[in-house]
């Protein structure tokens, strides 16, 4: 039903051709099967992942690659936990060595409550990233003035935060998120403070390109169906934009006709 | 010898190499990446690069993450 309508209507960041425009964390799962099950369930091309030491006490344990396909998903590391430029980088690169992806999900983080972004930090690891030949997806604040300095950088798309990481408030400034989306001619992926299905829904009805969820299915009382939520929010949003709304209007305007009214 | 792994004493009866020390932890070398003294090493490398006493090495894979 919804064919013709998405034939035409593929996401492609630095020539790579995306199938679903719900991105998802693997973060905050109870154990990896139901990383998997929820990944599955989510339709999601893209999954996020941290870059960390391998346990060398218990080397039984299991592998995250071993339930997520990098075959089947996109594999997209990300700089979490990261505060420095120097830092950022070391991670980002030996994520690159792993040899799964040259795509990264740059983070330097400004605070730890609020986990907003350093854009100063940020601007420059994305501009030595991309000079070394990163795919760099900067995870950023929702400044239009920093969003096209990331442009200037090097990023192949901008992350803009809907609200902290994990919070759930939604899209806190849509207005700014709409600037962010007039102004900028790159893919624009909403990451971060998506709460719910409705959420999702504004982010891709704004305009963004895509969402990158993680808090919201993991934490979910039902990961599963939120996971499913979330996948028919990000379609729903997606043609709402393909569709043109109408616009918003003080007062009513009938939908009914006048003509053949009983007098 | 002693080296540094990830950031833990460990010791080696002799100098290894990368692959060398991979095998006796039994972790497979994809997903995998290394640092040795905080320089990346290549997987082709790998095989190649010894590590010496007092190194400080780093093995990191994929973890979950947002």
């Amino acid at each position: 039903m919804t064919e013709p309508h998405f034939k035409n209507d593929i996401l492609e960041i630095a020539g790579i051709q995306f199938k679903s425009r719900l991105w998802v964390g693997t973060g905050k799962y109870k154990d990896f099967d139901e990383t998997a099950k929820v990944i599955e369930a989510s339709g999601a091309d893209v999954v996020t992942v941290a870059v960390r030491r391998v346990n060398i006490i218990n080397r039984k344990e299991p592998n995250l690659l071993d339930y997520i396909d990098p075959k089947k998903y996109k594999i997209l590391p990300n700089t979490a936990g990261c505060y420095t430029v120097e830092d950022a980088l070391r991670y980002s690169r030996l994520a690159r060595e792993a040899g799964v992806s040259d795509m990264v999900k740059l983070e330097v983080i400004g605070d730890e409550r609020t986990l907003f972004p350093d854009v100063c930090g940020l601007l420059k690891a994305t501009e030595i990233l991309a000079k070394e030949g990163f795919k760099v997806f900067p995870y950023s604040n929702d400044d239009p003035i920093i969003a096209r300095r990331l442009v200037d950088a090097g990023a192949v798309a901008v992350m803009p935060l809907g609200a902290p990481i994990g919070s759930g408030l939604g899209i806190r400034n849509p207005y700014n998120l709409k600037i962010i989306l007039e102004t900028i001619k790159i893919p624009i992926i909403v990451d971060a403070g998506v709460g719910t299905a409705s959420d999702a829904a504004i982010a891709l009805e704004l305009g963004a390109d895509a969402t990158l969820i993680n808090t919201a299915i993991a934490g979910a009382k039902d990961p599963v169906a939120m996971a499913m939520a979330m996948k028919h929010a990000v379609i729903a949003g997606r043609l709402a934009f393909l569709a043109g709304r109408i616009p918003r209007k003080l007062y009513a305007s009938a939908s009914s006709p006048i003509e053949g009214m009983l007098h | 010898m002693n080296i540094q792994l990830n950031g833990e004493r460990y010791e080696i009866p002799t100098a290894y190499t990368i692959t060398e020390l991979l095998n006796e932890l039994e972790i497979p070398i994809n997903g995998v990446a290394v640092e040795v003294n905080l320089n990346i090493i290549k997987k082709d490398k790998f095989a190649a690069t010894l590590i010496n006493n007092g190194d400080s090495v780093e093995i990191v894979n994929f973890v979950g993450g947002g």
